[in-house]
């Protein structure tokens, strides 16, 4: 019995192999730039961070599947290299067949962001070969900033030229009020031959007081 | 004539004090040209070598101009169209061009200013409208125009203009640059409110605040990485180009409109002065300075330019380093901007097949420094492209357009005192409508035909009047003006008038730049400039997104009926020359007596009709 098992274990590896490859046509290549990334905060690409990787795609697999409990072992990783990429397949939750590579692709999309902060990365610095990310909308504020910038440069401007208007306005009627007051002071003196154009000769005006009768 | 005219003098307005009527003359002459269009063609022109021509023209050619529209407005205490026809009643169509060109360039003018509010307005969001593309129609990626451009290039042309693919085409009215052109107009006007009293106040800050911020950009330009290279770029001299004629020609005719004369601002402002103020020290002071604006302000323009640049190139750098990391499995970060070439020869050479399957960008610094540009282009496209790149985008790019702003409005005060004050001496409009109530018809009657620049097809508009208005006509002017006062109203006049102003009577120098130097280069400039453009049918750049080779601009020539547009706004402003001169001749021709009416209310008719009749 313990042959029989061994070989199954065997065979299961194998086919494991067999399962994963470069160019598997349901799986799909990975790679990480952490350096570029993080710079000094970069951490280390182990086992360890593989065994997150892992499980984090499992748990994409389960959100976009709710029915099938995939576990660590259903993401198989191959073809490791120091750049820090691998290829990857998900096999289903009995280990026979591989999930479609739209499955796959669809479960990443939708756990996209998750994925992303497990590992501390972004879309560009953790890539996916052939999921391109999908794009963030623009941010658009409630209210248009720059409508707020018009609206006070606007309202000073607005409120300088209604201001300046009212007070040449009232500066003008203050203006009359005083002419008016000119003219009735020049009326007293009596100009009798003016007719209110030109120079007033003053030296004209005292003889005519002296000379009143 | 020596006698000063105190007494009709008492209501015309004055300056508070000499500072403002300096800053006046200083923010008038330093204006967008300083920033966008002296560093451009320093660039071009072989850097440090440019200065010579530049330099030359400025003596020779400027500062002699300065001088004499200064003197001239100072002596006889009138606007542009008072002042030639007080000369010569022959020469008052002078004065009447002065007053067309001030008015045709000042709607223009205004109308870039109402683009730079508009992205003066657009600057305080995070992140900057222009950096990212928006979504297309049905949300599955980014709008297909703004994808083969870039960002920027869509947002001045696409949400900033609306602009249509040819000049034929007008298009709809942009809205909400008709709101910004209002705003604009507005501005000038609560500048203009009370004349010179509200415009001298105003011209403190507007005057000022340039230098201000050019000294922080320029610091600030300076800690950016790439700034040494785009200064080096700019001033390396090339003393081969010193040869070709067009940099002389350029070089001319940039200090020619980067003073500002000819409009019959600078004329209206020193009549507003005392008659005993020191005229030849204000025009050398501020041809000086406006050309130490020109170069202070180059430095930072190209610093920011460097640091674009070197942006541009490391990223296509990366870029390539990116696809060898990728195609080789490498570490990360084993090949860096500093090993790259090392790598990259080491691969080429074991593995070439590969790496030109890869198609690796050429990445050379230079072509990314040779991108230049002038005008609108830097301001709007180059520049707000290098401010996405530097930390704290939205505090840069405020100051940036506030800068601009202050630079043009200034130079607006200019413009539009060459349209009020002509008005107020012609004394075309009846006594009791008030200044305030004068200066509102007028900005509204620009306002309204500005808005032509509001059409989709505004732009390729603002193009033909910059070209075509401000250029021609101006020389033109000059050129007259010169003749006028050495040659009609006389050099030995002229030279009395100045030393009852100054102290002293003009020296050697400018005499001999006055009566020779001066007119003959002008009239050199006048008719290489008509020459050159002559030479070619006049063609434009169009932004047309149908086009096969969208993002460049489509070249077209300008079709016969704009062709008669542009003749006309040629024409149009010195048109009034020799008809007022014709005018002129057949009124003298039918009255010989010498009860002819003077223009000038300052002088003395006896004793002028004496002298003319001696003189004629």
């Amino acid at each position: 019995m313990w042959e029989k098992a061994t070989i199954l274990l065997f065979v299961a590896c194998a086919l494991a192999q067999d399962l994963c490859s470069p160019g598997a046509s349901d799986g799909y290549k990975v790679r990480l730039s952490i350096k570029t990334a993080l710079d000094d905060q970069a951490y280390e690409w182990n086992t360890n961070e593989l065994f997150l990787f892992r499980a984090a795609l499992a748990y994409a697999m389960r959100s976009y599947l709710p029915d099938q409990h995939f576990e660590v072992s259903n993401i198989l990783i191959c073809d490791e290299t120091p750049r820090v990429s691998f290829w990857f397949v998900v096999t289903s939750v009995n280990s026979a067949t591989l999930i479609k590579k739209e499955d796959v692709e669809n479960a990443v999309r939708k756990s996209r962001s998750r994925i992303n902060s497990a590992f501390l990365l972004s879309d560009q610095t953790l890539e996916f070969v052939g999921i391109a990310p999908t794009l963030a909308a623009p941010f658009v504020p409630a209210t248009p900033p720059w409508l707020i910038a018009f609206g006070v440069v606007m309202g000073v401007v607005g409120a300088g030229i209604v201001y300046f208007l009212v007070s040449a306005v009232l500066q003008r009627k203050r203006k009359k009020k005083g002419k008016m007051a000119d003219d009735e002071a020049r009326a007293e003196r009596g100009i009798s031959g003016e007719n209110g154009s030109g120079i007033y000769n003053t030296s004209f005006s005292d003889e005519e007081k002296m000379t009143e009768m | 004539m020596d006698k000063t005219t105190k007494s009709a003098d008492e209501d015309r307005p004055k300056w508070d004090n000499k500072i403002q009527y300096l800053l006046t003359c200083i923010g008038f002459a330093v204006g967008l040209g300083n920033v966008w269009r002296f560093p451009y063609l320093c660039q071009i022109y072989g850097g440090g070598a440019f200065l010579i021509p530049y330099l030359i023209a400025l003596v020779f050619e400027g500062l002699p101009l300065l001088y004499l529209e200064l003197a001239i407005g100072q002596r006889l205490r009138l606007g542009s169209t008072g002042v030639w026809n007080s000369i010569s009643p022959l020469l008052g169509g002078v004065g009447i061009a002065s007053m067309i060109v001030s008015f045709l360039v000042g709607l223009f003018y205004n109308t870039i200013l109402a683009w730079v509010l508009w992205y003066f307005f657009h600057s305080f969001q995070n992140p900057l409208p222009w950096s990212t593309c928006p979504l297309n129609v049905n949300r599955t990626g980014f709008s297909e125009e703004c994808e083969k451009s870039t960002s920027v290039n869509y947002f001045w042309y696409r949400e900033t203009l609306g602009i249509t693919s040819n000049i034929e085409e007008s298009g709809s009215i942009q809205w909400t640059m008709v709101v910004c052109l209002a705003s604009a107009w507005c501005i000038v006007y609560i500048c203009f409110i009370k004349g010179i009293q509200s415009m001298g106040k105003a011209v403190y800050v507007t005057a000022t605040f340039p230098y201000l911020v050019l000294t922080i950009f320029l610091i600030r330009a300076m800690m950016l990485p790439g700034a040494v290279d785009g200064i080096k770029y700019l001033f390396t001299p090339d003393w081969e180009i010193l040869k070709n004629p067009q940099v002389w020609l350029d070089a001319a005719t940039q200090i020619f409109f980067s003073l500002s004369v000819a409009f019959g601002g600078l004329i209206a402002f020193s009549s507003y002065n005392d008659e005993k103020n020191n005229c030849e020290r204000d025009a050398v002071l501020v041809g000086v300075i406006n050309s130490a604006t020109s170069l202070y302000a180059s430095i930072p323009i190209f610093s920011i330019l460097g640091f674009k640049a070197t942006s541009a190139f490391n990223a296509c750098q990366d870029d390539n380093i990116l696809a060898l990391t990728n195609q080789f499995d490498f570490s990360d970060q084993n090949i860096t901007r500093e090993n790259y070439n090392h790598w990259f020869n080491y691969l080429n050479n074991t593995f070439p097949s590969t790496i030109s399957s890869l198609n690796l960008r050429t990445c050379d610094l230079q072509t990314f420094l040779d991108q230049s540009a002038s005008g609108t282009g830097l301001a709007f496209i180059v520049f707000t492209e290098a401010v996405i790149e530097m930390p704290g985008s939205q505090i840069w790019a405020v100051l940036f357009f506030i800068m601009l702003f202050s630079l043009g409005i200034s130079s607006m005060f200019g413009n539009i005192q060459g349209v009020l004050t002509p008005i107020s001496d012609l004394k075309i409009l009846p006594k009791w409508l008030p200044e305030p109530l004068v200066t509102a018809i007028v900005c509204i009657i620009c306002f309204l035909v500005a808005l032509i620049f509001t059409l989709g097809s505004g732009n390729y508009w603002l193009e033909v009047f910059n070209a075509y208005v401000g250029s021609v006509p101006l020389l033109i002017i000059a050129f007259f003006e010169i003749i006028g006062v050495i040659y009609v109203h006389g050099m030995k006049r002229f030279s009395d008038d100045i030393l009852f102003m100054t102290g002293k009577r003009p020296n050697i120098f400018w005499k001999a730049c006055w009566m020779v130097i001066s007119p003959v280069m002008l009239l050199g400039v006048l008719i290489a400039y008509v020459a050159l453009q002559a030479q070619t049918r006049p063609t434009y750049p169009t932004w047309n997104p149908s086009y096969e080779f969208f993002p460049q601009n489509q070249i077209l020539e300008y079709p016969d009926w704009v062709f008669a547009i542009i003749i006309l706004l040629s024409v149009l402003p010195i048109i009034s020359i020799p008809i007022v001169a014709l005018y002129g001749l057949i009124r003298r021709g039918k009255r010989r007596s010498s009860t002819r009416v003077e223009f000038s209310a300052y002088s003395n008719g006896g004793f002028e009709s004496e002298y003319r009749q001696n003189r004629t």
